[in-house]
Protein backbone atom coordinates (compact mmCIF):
# COMPACT_ATOMS: atom_id res chain seq x y z
CA UNK A 1 0.00 0.00 0.00
CA UNK A 2 1.42 3.01 -1.31
CA UNK A 3 1.46 6.33 1.59
CA UNK A 4 1.01 9.63 -0.07
CA UNK A 5 1.65 12.83 1.19
CA UNK A 6 -1.14 15.16 1.07
CA UNK A 7 -0.52 18.68 1.59
CA UNK A 8 -3.58 19.32 4.14
CA UNK A 9 -4.06 16.03 5.68
CA UNK A 10 -0.88 14.30 5.91
CA UNK A 11 0.41 10.93 4.72
CA UNK A 12 -2.27 9.01 3.96
CA UNK A 13 -3.26 5.65 2.82
CA UNK A 14 -3.42 4.72 -0.91
CA UNK A 15 -7.03 3.04 -0.34
CA UNK A 16 -8.49 7.04 -0.29
CA UNK A 17 -6.86 8.10 -3.19
CA UNK A 18 -8.14 7.62 -6.84
CA UNK A 19 -5.24 7.88 -9.62
CA UNK A 20 -5.21 10.86 -11.81
CA UNK A 21 -2.89 9.74 -14.76
CA UNK A 22 0.94 10.39 -15.67
CA UNK A 23 1.63 14.50 -14.73
CA UNK A 24 4.42 15.36 -17.15
CA UNK A 25 2.64 15.36 -20.09
CA UNK A 26 2.32 18.98 -21.14
CA UNK A 27 -0.37 20.09 -24.16
CA UNK A 28 1.68 21.82 -26.63
CA UNK A 29 0.97 25.16 -26.75
CA UNK A 30 0.41 25.64 -30.53
CA UNK A 31 -0.52 22.13 -31.58
CA UNK A 32 -1.19 23.75 -35.02
CA UNK A 33 2.45 23.90 -35.18
CA UNK A 34 3.16 20.45 -34.54
CA UNK A 35 4.06 17.53 -37.51
CA UNK A 36 1.38 14.95 -37.57
CA UNK A 37 4.13 12.49 -36.00
CA UNK A 38 4.33 14.71 -33.22
CA UNK A 39 0.90 15.08 -32.50
CA UNK A 40 0.22 11.50 -32.56
CA UNK A 41 3.32 10.86 -29.98
CA UNK A 42 1.84 13.43 -28.13
CA UNK A 43 -1.15 11.56 -27.92
CA UNK A 44 -0.57 8.03 -27.42
CA UNK A 45 2.93 7.94 -26.22
CA UNK A 46 3.93 8.25 -22.63
CA UNK A 47 6.78 8.09 -20.68
CA UNK A 48 7.45 5.16 -19.13
CA UNK A 49 10.35 4.82 -17.53
CA UNK A 50 11.70 2.23 -15.03
CA UNK A 51 12.64 4.75 -12.21
CA UNK A 52 10.89 8.13 -11.27
CA UNK A 53 7.53 9.30 -12.59
CA UNK A 54 5.07 12.40 -12.19
CA UNK A 55 1.50 11.46 -11.47
CA UNK A 56 -1.34 13.22 -10.21
CA UNK A 57 -3.53 11.63 -7.07
CA UNK A 58 -7.27 12.79 -6.18
CA UNK A 59 -7.54 12.77 -2.62
CA UNK A 60 -11.01 11.26 -3.49
CA UNK A 61 -12.41 9.68 0.06
CA UNK A 62 -10.20 13.15 1.94
CA UNK A 63 -9.89 16.35 1.31
CA UNK A 64 -10.68 16.15 -2.41
CA UNK A 65 -7.46 18.00 -3.42
CA UNK A 66 -5.48 16.90 -6.84
CA UNK A 67 -1.51 16.26 -6.14
CA UNK A 68 1.09 16.04 -7.97
CA UNK A 69 3.66 13.38 -6.95
CA UNK A 70 6.76 11.64 -8.14
CA UNK A 71 7.04 8.05 -7.52
CA UNK A 72 9.66 5.44 -8.89
CA UNK A 73 8.35 2.58 -10.73
CA UNK A 74 10.66 0.32 -9.80
CA UNK A 75 10.67 1.03 -5.58
CA UNK A 76 7.20 3.20 -5.17
CA UNK A 77 9.45 5.34 -3.56
CA UNK A 78 7.34 8.79 -3.19
CA UNK A 79 8.84 11.66 -3.13
CA UNK A 80 7.06 14.82 -3.04
CA UNK A 81 7.01 17.04 -6.00
CA UNK A 82 8.66 20.83 -6.24
CA UNK A 83 8.75 22.22 -9.45
CA UNK A 84 5.72 20.61 -10.90
CA UNK A 85 3.21 20.85 -8.52
CA UNK B 1 15.38 -34.93 -29.10
CA UNK B 2 14.44 -37.75 -26.57
CA UNK B 3 10.90 -37.97 -27.38
CA UNK B 4 8.54 -39.04 -24.38
CA UNK B 5 5.72 -41.59 -24.07
CA UNK B 6 4.26 -44.37 -22.06
CA UNK B 7 7.24 -46.73 -23.78
CA UNK B 8 10.23 -44.32 -22.64
CA UNK B 9 8.57 -43.57 -19.45
CA UNK B 10 8.33 -47.37 -18.53
CA UNK B 11 12.15 -47.92 -19.65
CA UNK B 12 13.15 -45.00 -17.98
CA UNK B 13 11.42 -46.27 -14.53
CA UNK B 14 13.04 -49.30 -14.93
CA UNK B 15 16.62 -47.58 -14.25
CA UNK B 16 15.41 -45.74 -11.96
CA UNK B 17 14.74 -42.31 -13.72
CA UNK B 18 18.85 -41.97 -13.46
CA UNK B 19 19.22 -41.58 -17.56
CA UNK B 20 16.81 -39.07 -18.62
CA UNK B 21 17.98 -36.35 -21.31
CA UNK B 22 18.54 -32.89 -20.36
CA UNK B 23 15.37 -31.28 -22.49
CA UNK B 24 17.40 -28.63 -23.59
CA UNK B 25 21.05 -28.13 -23.93
CA UNK B 26 23.45 -25.26 -22.46
CA UNK B 27 25.68 -24.19 -25.12
CA UNK B 28 28.35 -21.63 -25.49
CA UNK B 29 26.92 -18.09 -25.94
CA UNK B 30 28.90 -17.18 -29.84
CA UNK B 31 28.96 -14.08 -31.05
CA UNK B 32 27.39 -14.11 -34.31
CA UNK B 33 23.56 -15.55 -34.82
CA UNK B 34 21.09 -14.59 -38.10
CA UNK B 35 18.37 -14.05 -35.39
CA UNK B 36 18.08 -12.86 -31.72
CA UNK B 37 15.14 -13.64 -29.32
CA UNK B 38 15.25 -11.14 -26.80
CA UNK B 39 13.41 -13.10 -24.25
CA UNK B 40 13.06 -16.78 -23.11
CA UNK B 41 8.93 -16.58 -22.01
CA UNK B 42 6.09 -17.96 -24.04
CA UNK B 43 6.20 -15.91 -26.39
CA UNK B 44 10.07 -15.70 -27.21
CA UNK B 45 10.61 -19.34 -27.22
CA UNK B 46 7.52 -20.06 -29.55
CA UNK B 47 9.24 -17.69 -32.13
CA UNK B 48 12.43 -19.15 -32.06
CA UNK B 49 9.81 -22.24 -32.24
CA UNK B 50 8.48 -21.07 -35.31
CA UNK B 51 11.20 -19.43 -36.70
CA UNK B 52 13.16 -23.08 -36.57
CA UNK B 53 10.13 -25.41 -37.97
CA UNK B 54 8.54 -23.40 -40.37
CA UNK B 55 10.95 -20.71 -41.37
CA UNK B 56 14.21 -23.24 -41.39
CA UNK B 57 16.09 -20.48 -39.70
CA UNK B 58 18.30 -22.29 -36.97
CA UNK B 59 21.19 -20.00 -35.95
CA UNK B 60 19.24 -18.23 -33.67
CA UNK B 61 19.89 -17.22 -29.51
CA UNK B 62 17.34 -16.80 -27.16
CA UNK B 63 18.62 -14.36 -24.56
CA UNK B 64 17.09 -14.57 -20.73
CA UNK B 65 18.10 -12.36 -18.21
CA UNK B 66 16.56 -14.63 -15.44
CA UNK B 67 15.66 -18.45 -15.80
CA UNK B 68 13.77 -19.74 -18.76
CA UNK B 69 10.17 -19.01 -18.33
CA UNK B 70 10.32 -17.01 -15.17
CA UNK B 71 8.57 -13.50 -16.44
CA UNK B 72 4.65 -13.40 -17.34
CA UNK B 73 4.62 -17.01 -18.67
CA UNK B 74 5.26 -17.99 -15.09
CA UNK B 75 3.04 -15.02 -13.47
CA UNK B 76 -0.19 -15.43 -15.17
CA UNK B 77 -3.88 -17.49 -14.52
CA UNK B 78 -3.24 -19.67 -17.37
CA UNK B 79 -6.30 -18.76 -18.96
CA UNK B 80 -6.73 -19.31 -23.31
CA UNK B 81 -10.09 -18.38 -24.51
CA UNK B 82 -10.99 -16.26 -27.66
CA UNK B 83 -13.94 -13.76 -26.04
CA UNK B 84 -12.66 -10.72 -27.51
CA UNK B 85 -14.79 -7.61 -29.59
CA UNK B 86 -12.69 -6.26 -32.59
CA UNK B 87 -12.94 -7.58 -36.35
CA UNK B 88 -9.03 -7.60 -35.84
CA UNK B 89 -8.88 -9.83 -32.22
CA UNK B 90 -11.17 -12.50 -32.61
CA UNK B 91 -9.24 -14.42 -35.58
CA UNK B 92 -6.29 -14.21 -34.26
CA UNK B 93 -7.59 -15.15 -30.81
CA UNK B 94 -9.80 -18.20 -32.44
CA UNK B 95 -6.30 -19.22 -34.10
CA UNK B 96 -4.53 -19.51 -30.58
CA UNK B 97 -6.80 -21.02 -29.17
CA UNK B 98 -6.90 -23.92 -32.00
CA UNK B 99 -3.01 -23.96 -31.85
CA UNK B 100 -3.02 -24.42 -28.16
CA UNK B 101 -5.44 -27.93 -28.75
CA UNK B 102 -3.03 -29.16 -30.91
CA UNK B 103 0.19 -28.34 -29.18
CA UNK B 104 0.71 -30.97 -26.54
CA UNK B 105 1.15 -33.54 -29.59
CA UNK B 106 3.39 -31.41 -31.91
CA UNK B 107 5.99 -30.42 -29.04
CA UNK B 108 5.84 -33.97 -27.73
CA UNK B 109 5.35 -32.56 -24.29
CA UNK B 110 2.24 -32.74 -22.22
CA UNK B 111 0.56 -29.27 -21.62
CA UNK B 112 -1.86 -30.51 -19.26
CA UNK B 113 -4.06 -29.11 -21.42
CA UNK B 114 -7.68 -29.04 -20.31
CA UNK B 115 -10.98 -27.72 -22.00
CA UNK B 116 -13.79 -26.36 -20.12
CA UNK B 117 -15.84 -23.36 -20.50
CA UNK B 118 -15.73 -19.94 -19.17
CA UNK B 119 -18.79 -18.53 -17.54
CA UNK B 120 -19.00 -14.51 -17.32
CA UNK B 121 -21.53 -13.39 -14.46
CA UNK B 122 -23.11 -10.53 -15.40
CA UNK B 123 -24.32 -8.05 -12.59
CA UNK B 124 -25.34 -4.91 -14.43
CA UNK B 125 -27.35 -4.05 -17.49
CA UNK B 126 -24.60 -2.04 -19.07
CA UNK B 127 -22.06 -5.57 -18.91
CA UNK B 128 -25.26 -7.45 -20.46
CA UNK B 129 -25.77 -5.39 -23.18
CA UNK B 130 -21.82 -5.21 -24.22
CA UNK B 131 -21.45 -9.08 -23.44
CA UNK B 132 -24.77 -9.22 -26.03
CA UNK B 133 -23.35 -7.19 -28.42
CA UNK B 134 -19.74 -9.10 -28.51
CA UNK B 135 -22.09 -12.54 -28.50
CA UNK B 136 -23.11 -11.00 -31.81
CA UNK B 137 -19.92 -10.40 -33.05
CA UNK B 138 -18.29 -13.39 -31.79
CA UNK B 139 -21.29 -15.97 -33.82
CA UNK B 140 -19.62 -14.05 -36.86
CA UNK B 141 -15.94 -15.36 -36.14
CA UNK B 142 -17.21 -19.22 -34.98
CA UNK B 143 -16.32 -18.26 -31.36
CA UNK B 144 -19.03 -19.60 -28.96
CA UNK B 145 -20.63 -17.53 -26.61
CA UNK B 146 -24.51 -18.14 -25.15
CA UNK B 147 -26.82 -16.36 -22.84
CA UNK B 148 -27.77 -18.79 -19.53
CA UNK B 149 -29.86 -18.01 -16.74
CA UNK B 150 -29.12 -17.37 -13.21
CA UNK B 151 -30.73 -20.45 -12.67
CA UNK B 152 -28.34 -22.48 -15.12
CA UNK B 153 -25.55 -20.43 -14.02
CA UNK B 154 -26.34 -21.41 -9.91
CA UNK B 155 -26.73 -25.15 -10.84
CA UNK B 156 -22.93 -25.02 -12.85
CA UNK B 157 -21.19 -23.14 -10.30
CA UNK B 158 -22.25 -24.14 -6.76
CA UNK B 159 -20.82 -21.84 -4.60
CA UNK B 160 -22.00 -19.06 -6.36
CA UNK B 161 -24.41 -17.98 -3.20
CA UNK B 162 -24.36 -14.36 -3.09
CA UNK B 163 -25.56 -11.66 -5.82
CA UNK B 164 -29.08 -13.01 -4.72
CA UNK B 165 -32.11 -10.82 -4.73
CA UNK B 166 -31.64 -7.89 -1.90
CA UNK B 167 -27.56 -7.65 -2.85
CA UNK B 168 -26.11 -4.66 -3.47
CA UNK B 169 -25.40 -6.00 -7.64
CA UNK B 170 -27.84 -9.03 -8.16
CA UNK B 171 -26.73 -11.57 -10.72
CA UNK B 172 -29.03 -10.73 -13.77
CA UNK B 173 -27.61 -13.41 -16.31
CA UNK B 174 -24.25 -15.50 -17.43
CA UNK B 175 -22.38 -16.03 -20.99
CA UNK B 176 -20.46 -19.28 -21.41
CA UNK B 177 -17.71 -19.28 -23.75
CA UNK B 178 -17.24 -22.97 -24.79
CA UNK B 179 -14.12 -22.45 -26.13
CA UNK B 180 -11.87 -21.95 -22.85
CA UNK B 181 -9.15 -24.07 -21.28
CA UNK B 182 -6.28 -23.85 -18.90
CA UNK B 183 -3.05 -25.72 -18.60
CA UNK B 184 0.24 -26.06 -16.89
CA UNK B 185 2.22 -22.82 -17.94
CA UNK B 186 5.56 -24.18 -16.96
CA UNK B 187 4.88 -26.75 -19.61
CA UNK B 188 4.22 -24.14 -22.35
CA UNK B 189 7.72 -22.70 -22.12
CA UNK B 190 9.82 -25.38 -21.28
CA UNK B 191 7.63 -27.44 -24.67
CA UNK B 192 8.65 -24.73 -26.88
CA UNK B 193 11.72 -24.32 -25.25
CA UNK B 194 13.02 -28.74 -25.85
CA UNK B 195 11.85 -28.21 -29.31
CA UNK B 196 13.07 -24.84 -30.57
CA UNK B 197 16.70 -26.41 -29.29
CA UNK B 198 16.03 -29.89 -31.40
CA UNK B 199 15.84 -27.90 -34.24
CA UNK B 200 19.19 -26.18 -33.55
CA UNK B 201 18.30 -22.82 -31.05
CA UNK B 202 20.35 -21.71 -28.63
CA UNK B 203 18.70 -20.45 -25.21
CA UNK B 204 20.99 -18.58 -23.12
CA UNK B 205 19.76 -18.03 -19.16
CA UNK B 206 21.36 -15.68 -17.27
CA UNK B 207 22.06 -13.43 -20.07
CA UNK B 208 20.77 -10.33 -19.77
CA UNK B 209 20.17 -7.64 -22.66
CA UNK B 210 21.31 -4.45 -21.87
CA UNK B 211 21.40 -2.30 -24.99
CA UNK B 212 20.46 -2.68 -28.85
CA UNK B 213 23.14 -1.98 -31.08
CA UNK B 214 22.85 0.02 -34.60
CA UNK B 215 25.59 0.18 -37.46
CA UNK B 216 26.81 3.48 -39.14
CA UNK B 217 23.68 3.27 -41.64
CA UNK B 218 21.18 2.65 -38.58
CA UNK B 219 20.67 -0.95 -39.15
CA UNK B 220 20.26 -3.05 -36.34
CA UNK B 221 23.80 -4.74 -36.12
CA UNK B 222 23.68 -6.92 -32.29
CA UNK B 223 22.77 -6.57 -28.73
CA UNK B 224 25.04 -5.76 -25.71
CA UNK B 225 24.42 -8.48 -23.25
CA UNK B 226 26.32 -8.51 -19.76
CA UNK B 227 28.11 -11.42 -21.53
CA UNK B 228 29.35 -9.55 -24.01
CA UNK B 229 28.49 -8.51 -27.55
CA UNK B 230 26.64 -10.55 -29.53
CA UNK B 231 26.12 -9.45 -33.45
CA UNK B 232 22.76 -10.62 -35.03
CA UNK B 233 20.94 -8.92 -38.43
CA UNK B 234 17.55 -9.29 -37.32
CA UNK B 235 16.56 -8.67 -32.94
CA UNK B 236 13.41 -9.65 -31.68
CA UNK B 237 11.85 -8.23 -28.36
CA UNK B 238 9.81 -10.44 -26.38
CA UNK B 239 10.04 -8.50 -23.06
CA UNK B 240 6.80 -7.94 -21.66
CA UNK B 241 7.18 -4.90 -19.33
CA UNK B 242 10.48 -3.93 -20.05
CA UNK B 243 9.83 -3.44 -24.27
CA UNK B 244 10.20 0.49 -23.34
CA UNK B 245 13.52 -0.12 -21.45
CA UNK B 246 15.07 -2.24 -23.93
CA UNK B 247 13.77 0.17 -27.63
CA UNK B 248 14.46 3.14 -26.10
CA UNK B 249 18.16 2.66 -25.98
CA UNK B 250 18.04 2.60 -29.83
CA UNK B 251 15.93 6.11 -29.37
CA UNK B 252 12.31 3.98 -30.33
CA UNK B 253 9.79 4.90 -28.49
CA UNK B 254 6.80 3.22 -27.95
CA UNK B 255 2.97 4.03 -27.22
CA UNK B 256 3.36 1.52 -23.91
CA UNK B 257 2.70 1.47 -20.45
CA UNK B 258 4.56 -0.87 -18.25
CA UNK B 259 1.97 -1.78 -14.97
CA UNK B 260 1.93 -4.74 -12.38
CA UNK B 261 -1.02 -7.68 -12.61
CA UNK B 262 -1.06 -9.72 -9.60
CA UNK B 263 -2.78 -13.09 -8.82
CA UNK B 264 -3.12 -15.61 -5.66
CA UNK B 265 -4.07 -19.15 -4.97
CA UNK B 266 -5.79 -20.67 -2.39
CA UNK B 267 -4.57 -23.28 -0.13
CA UNK B 268 -5.69 -26.45 -2.11
CA UNK B 269 -8.94 -28.15 -2.19
CA UNK B 270 -11.93 -30.96 -3.25
CA UNK B 271 -13.06 -30.74 -7.15
CA UNK B 272 -15.50 -27.53 -6.57
CA UNK B 273 -16.05 -26.37 -9.78
CA UNK B 274 -15.14 -27.11 -13.19
CA UNK B 275 -15.28 -23.52 -15.41
CA UNK B 276 -13.41 -20.62 -15.37
CA UNK B 277 -15.22 -17.92 -13.82
CA UNK B 278 -15.12 -14.35 -14.49
CA UNK B 279 -17.17 -11.69 -12.42
CA UNK B 280 -16.20 -8.45 -14.47
CA UNK B 281 -18.75 -6.12 -12.51
CA UNK B 282 -17.05 -6.57 -9.14
CA UNK B 283 -13.44 -7.39 -10.65
CA UNK B 284 -12.58 -10.98 -9.65
CA UNK B 285 -12.28 -13.73 -12.10
CA UNK B 286 -10.47 -17.77 -10.95
CA UNK B 287 -10.35 -21.62 -11.99
CA UNK B 288 -9.77 -24.35 -9.93
CA UNK B 289 -5.86 -25.93 -10.72
CA UNK B 290 -5.19 -29.86 -10.98
CA UNK B 291 -3.92 -29.60 -8.11
CA UNK B 292 -6.94 -28.46 -6.46
CA UNK B 293 -5.83 -24.62 -5.96
CA UNK B 294 -8.43 -21.80 -7.00
CA UNK B 295 -6.17 -19.49 -9.00
CA UNK B 296 -7.64 -16.07 -8.35
CA UNK B 297 -7.12 -12.30 -10.02
CA UNK B 298 -8.04 -8.97 -10.34
CA UNK B 299 -7.77 -5.72 -11.77
CA UNK B 300 -4.06 -4.20 -12.45
CA UNK B 301 -2.64 -1.85 -10.02
CA UNK B 302 -3.40 1.74 -10.32
CA UNK B 303 -0.64 3.65 -12.04
CA UNK B 304 2.83 2.42 -14.07
CA UNK B 305 4.95 0.13 -12.31
CA UNK B 306 7.60 -2.64 -12.72
CA UNK B 307 7.32 -4.26 -9.15
CA UNK B 308 6.13 -7.58 -10.10
CA UNK B 309 4.28 -7.95 -6.25
CA UNK B 310 0.71 -7.40 -5.51
CA UNK B 311 -0.45 -4.65 -3.33
CA UNK B 312 -2.52 -4.81 -0.31
CA UNK B 313 -5.14 -2.47 -1.76
CA UNK B 314 -5.28 -4.59 -4.88
CA UNK B 315 -5.49 -7.71 -2.65
CA UNK B 316 -8.12 -6.31 -0.61
CA UNK B 317 -10.48 -5.23 -3.28
CA UNK B 318 -9.78 -8.79 -4.95
CA UNK B 319 -10.77 -10.62 -2.00
CA UNK B 320 -13.42 -8.83 -0.94
CA UNK B 321 -15.21 -9.35 -4.78
CA UNK B 322 -14.41 -12.80 -4.39
CA UNK B 323 -16.57 -12.84 -0.79
CA UNK B 324 -19.49 -11.08 -2.14
CA UNK B 325 -20.13 -13.18 -4.39
CA UNK B 326 -18.85 -16.87 -2.89
CA UNK B 327 -19.06 -16.15 0.93
CA UNK B 328 -18.08 -19.59 1.93
CA UNK B 329 -14.39 -18.97 0.76
CA UNK B 330 -14.31 -17.03 3.25
CA UNK B 331 -12.69 -20.50 5.42
CA UNK B 332 -9.88 -20.97 2.30
CA UNK B 333 -6.66 -20.07 3.60
CA UNK B 334 -4.42 -17.90 0.77
CA UNK B 335 -1.40 -19.63 0.04
CA UNK B 336 0.95 -17.52 -2.38
CA UNK B 337 0.62 -14.30 -4.48
CA UNK B 338 2.26 -12.82 -8.02
CA UNK B 339 2.62 -10.08 -9.77
CA UNK B 340 3.56 -9.72 -13.77
CA UNK B 341 4.92 -6.21 -15.38
CA UNK B 342 2.39 -6.39 -18.65
CA UNK B 343 2.81 -3.50 -20.79
CA UNK B 344 -0.58 -1.96 -22.48
CA UNK B 345 -0.67 0.04 -25.13
CA UNK B 346 -2.74 3.07 -25.89
CA UNK B 347 -5.49 1.11 -27.22
CA UNK B 348 -4.89 -2.15 -25.33
CA UNK B 349 -4.54 -4.04 -28.03
CA UNK B 350 -1.07 -5.72 -28.59
CA UNK B 351 1.96 -4.69 -30.91
CA UNK B 352 3.27 -7.22 -33.35
CA UNK B 353 5.50 -5.30 -35.71
CA UNK B 354 8.63 -3.70 -37.84
CA UNK B 355 9.98 -1.02 -36.43
CA UNK B 356 11.29 2.25 -37.93
CA UNK B 357 15.03 0.80 -37.12
CA UNK B 358 15.62 -1.85 -39.30
CA UNK B 359 16.05 -4.74 -38.50
CA UNK B 360 14.20 -4.33 -34.96
CA UNK B 361 10.94 -6.09 -34.29
CA UNK B 362 9.20 -5.99 -31.54
CA UNK B 363 5.98 -8.00 -29.76
CA UNK B 364 4.67 -6.40 -26.82
CA UNK B 365 1.45 -5.12 -24.99
CA UNK B 366 0.21 -8.44 -24.35
CA UNK B 367 -1.98 -7.33 -21.55
CA UNK B 368 -3.20 -10.99 -21.27
CA UNK B 369 -0.70 -12.74 -23.56
CA UNK B 370 -0.70 -15.89 -22.16
CA UNK B 371 -3.44 -17.37 -24.40
CA UNK B 372 -1.79 -15.29 -27.24
CA UNK B 373 1.71 -17.88 -27.00
CA UNK B 374 1.03 -20.25 -30.31
CA UNK B 375 -0.68 -17.64 -32.46
CA UNK B 376 1.37 -14.53 -31.33
CA UNK B 377 4.80 -16.47 -31.74
CA UNK B 378 3.53 -17.84 -35.46
CA UNK B 379 3.03 -14.40 -36.56
CA UNK B 380 5.81 -12.77 -35.00
CA UNK B 381 8.12 -15.40 -36.42
CA UNK B 382 6.54 -15.39 -40.01
CA UNK B 383 7.02 -11.64 -39.46
CA UNK B 384 11.32 -11.61 -38.67
CA UNK B 385 11.36 -13.97 -41.30
CA UNK B 386 9.85 -12.70 -44.36
CA UNK B 387 9.72 -8.67 -43.28
CA UNK B 388 6.16 -9.01 -44.09
CA UNK B 389 3.52 -9.79 -41.26
CA UNK B 390 0.65 -12.31 -41.88
CA UNK B 391 -2.94 -11.97 -42.30
CA UNK B 392 -3.77 -12.51 -38.50
CA UNK B 393 -1.23 -10.09 -37.00
CA UNK B 394 -1.47 -7.27 -40.22
CA UNK B 395 -3.88 -5.53 -38.21
CA UNK B 396 -1.34 -5.41 -34.34
CA UNK B 397 1.36 -2.97 -36.25
CA UNK B 398 3.10 -0.01 -35.30
CA UNK B 399 1.79 2.41 -38.17
CA UNK B 400 -2.14 2.14 -36.58
CA UNK B 401 -0.93 4.53 -34.19
CA UNK B 402 0.16 6.79 -36.97
CA UNK B 403 -3.00 6.46 -38.84
CA UNK B 404 -5.28 6.88 -35.82
CA UNK B 405 -6.11 3.58 -36.56
CA UNK B 406 -7.06 2.16 -32.99
CA UNK B 407 -7.92 -1.19 -31.92
CA UNK B 408 -9.95 -0.62 -28.88
CA UNK B 409 -10.16 -3.96 -27.31
CA UNK B 410 -12.67 -4.53 -24.59
CA UNK B 411 -12.02 -7.89 -23.98
CA UNK B 412 -8.38 -7.95 -23.54
CA UNK B 413 -8.03 -8.78 -19.81
CA UNK B 414 -10.58 -11.03 -18.44
CA UNK B 415 -11.61 -8.42 -15.43
CA UNK B 416 -12.48 -5.75 -17.61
Amino acid sequence: MLEICCPFCGRRNESEFSYGGPAAMRRPERPEDLSAEDWVEYLTVPSNPLGPVLEHWWHARGCGAWITVRRDTGTHEIKPDSDDA
Amino acid sequence: MQRYSFFSLALNALSGHRNWRCAWRSPQLQKRYDVVVVGAGGHGLATAYYLARRHGITNVAVLERGWLGGGNVGRNTVTVRSNYLRDESLPFFTRSVKLFEGLTRELNFNLMHSNRSMIDVVQTYGKLRDLQRRQLIMDLYDSSYERISVEELRRRVPPLTGGGQGSRLPVLAAFAHRDASVNRHDAVAWGYARAADSLGVEIHENTKVTSISRDSSGKICGVETTRGSVRAGKVAIAVSGHTTTLTETVGLKLPLRTINLSAFVSEPVKPLIDVVVNCPDVGVYFSQSDKGELVIGGATDLGQSFRRDIKQTVFEDTVCALLELFPSFRNLKLLRQWGGHVDIAHDGSPIISKTEVPGLYVTAGWWGGYKAIPAGGEGFAHLVANDEPTRLIAPFGIDRFRNLDFIFESGTTTVR
